[in-house]
């Protein structure tokens, strides 16, 4: 057992502030809120500073101090630390003065931000002594969870909807871990999952290990802040399919605020959701934090197709409380958003993707973002897990013979004369 | 009567019983009928105002109960109904 973390102190609830030992539990028995990994921010502003923070290697356990695990991490030591890239291109389409893509799609191991979760709730599980950890999974998680438990030797099972994206199936399977497909939608899952965790003995990573998995999140924000020389963005676009990521990202500005390790500054978080399941979105526009559950999502954004999102409340206050909003796409406007950060910047993004830079370009269209000023865009996995979305709509190869002839007569000039 | 599936947060109240069985006929009395068994049982699941807390899912059967009428959804004596937390996502 490691020396408990002079850092991260007990996990605490997040509606009655009471406290709880930094065990498997997930929710207050009080009042069922949920339990969030609490600080000693003096002790840690003693010790990480940019400096400090800069000497380590280049990976999300740079800052550590602000992770809740007790010992050195065990599980994805290298996750992270992501290309910021500055979007010229896609900036001048969008139209906007500046603009950063925060790429998560090339992410390792797994291509998606959910390595970053998945590296703290698998390091805290061996710290609890699991053997076996679970998840529940649009698809992400479920691969993440599959490779780095592999890795670590841990036995896994993933849960997930019997509908999801080949790629993503695949995608855990190869890992080896036991892949349960369930004939229903990934609200069904979840129920099933918070049903049987505990039960067993297992490691839920989003169950009862949830404290410690939605903090992994807060890394991408702490990156953003760091790779944009020591600033906090003034907008920030995140996809939402729980809201967990927006309300990390939050979390993470207002923890480097509090530590001086940028100064404080205004900013506003602003969440995207596909029409076909955009619970929080449409609570949002309705101006209340009382989130209608979707019972049947209806969308090709299947990594976002939560109907009852549990951290939707939570989401729509960091909104309103930074002067953010929320905006949601159709499935057209999302591969439309697909294409568009490929053509423009080279970056590959899955369903998700797309539905950040479409809701981005409405945020702007709106007037929501102004302008003349800079964003940051979370794009959270890799497009080649979730292929079916485009297959057919980004055109076909032209097929030739191995003839310089045709090259010349179906290719080039062709071209050449629409040039 | 209805059988009420109990999530662990809250078995310490029902000796760590993880199924009993609850009167009523609609989620409101069976609330009440599972309180008058387990006192203290309400004030978990349900706010002062009485109504279920934002982080608790009541299912009848596998249907949430927001979808149908709420507390005052009814229930027959063969349903089964699940008190689910709130989860994260993935």
């Amino acid at each position: 057992m490691d020396k408990p973390s002079p850092y991260f102190t007990s996990l605490k609830c997040r509606e009655c502030g009471r406290l709880y030992p930094k065990q498997a539990i997930h929710v207050c028995d009080f009042d069922f809120g949920p339990l969030e990994a609490a600080y000693d921010y003096d002790a840690i502003k003693s010790v990480l500073t940019r400096k400090a923070i800069e000497s380590r290697p280049q990976s999300m356990w740079r800052y550590r101090e602000l992770l809740p695990i007790d010992g050195e991490p065990t599980v994805g030591q290298q996750v992270g630390f992501t290309p910021l890239v500055k979007a010229d291109r896609l900036a001048k389409a969008l139209g906007i003065r500046e603009l950063y893509v925060k790429n998560d799609t090339v992410n390792y191991p797994t291509l998606s931000f959910k390595d970053r979760v998945v590296s703290v709730a698998l390091s805290r599980a061996r710290e609890l002594g699991f053997k076996t950890v679970a998840c529940a999974s649009t698809g992400n998680l479920a691969n993440s969870v599959a490779a780095n438990a592999a890795s670590a030797g841990l036995k896994s099972y993933v849960l997930i909807p019997a509908d999801l994206e080949q790629g993503k199936v695949l995608g855990s399977l190869v890992y080896g871990t036991n892949v349960v497909a369930i004939q229903g939608a990934y609200d069904q899952v979840n129920r099933l999952c918070s049903e049987i965790a505990g039960k067993y003995g297992w490691g839920f990573v989003n169950v009862n290990l949830r404290p410690y998995y939605a903090e992994g999140s807060k890394s991408m924000g702490f990156e953003i802040m760091e790779q944009l020389g020591w600033r906090i963005p003034q907008h920030t676009v995140i996809p939402m399919a729980s809201g967990s990521l927006l309300t990390k990202i939050h979390k993470a500005y207002s923890e480097f605020t509090k530590l001086g390790l940028v100064d404080a500054a205004p900013f506003a978080v602003y969440g995207a959701q596909a029409t076909g399941c955009a619970p929080i979105a449409h609570a949002m526009k309705r101006g209340t934090d009382i989130v209608k559950p979707v019972s049947k999502p209806d969308t090709i954004v299947k990594s976002l197709a939560i109907g009852t999102p549990a951290d939707g409340y939570y989401a729509i206050h960091a909104m309103k409380q930074t002067g953010g909003s929320a905006e949601d796409v159709t499935d057209d406007e999302v591969v439309e958003g697909i294409k568009l950060l490929a053509e423009s910047e080279g970056i590959f993004a899955e369903t998700a993707g797309g539905v950040t830079v479409a809701c981005a370009k409405k945020l702007l269209a709106s007037g929501a973002i102004p302008r003349d000023q800079s964003a940051v865009l979370c794009i959270t996995g890799h497009g080649l897990k979730t292929q079916e979305a485009i297959i057919g709509k980004c055109g076909e190869p032209r097929l030739i013979r191995p003839s310089l002839r045709e090259f010349e007569e179906q290719i080039y000039d062709k071209d050449a004369a629409v040039a | 009567m209805p059988s009420v599936r109990i999530p662990t947060p809250l078995r310490k109240l029902t000796n760590e019983l993880e199924v009993v069985d609850a009167g009523g006929a609609t989620i409101s009395e069976v609330i009440a009928s599972l309180d008058a068994a387990f006192p203290g049982l309400k004030e978990r699941i349900c706010d002062d105002a009485g109504n279920v807390r934002r982080f608790v899912n009541i299912f009848v059967n596998d249907e949430d109960i927001r979808f149908l009428e709420e507390n005052a959804t009814p229930v027959k004596a063969t349903d089964e109904i699940s008190i689910v937390p709130a989860i994260a996502g993935g």
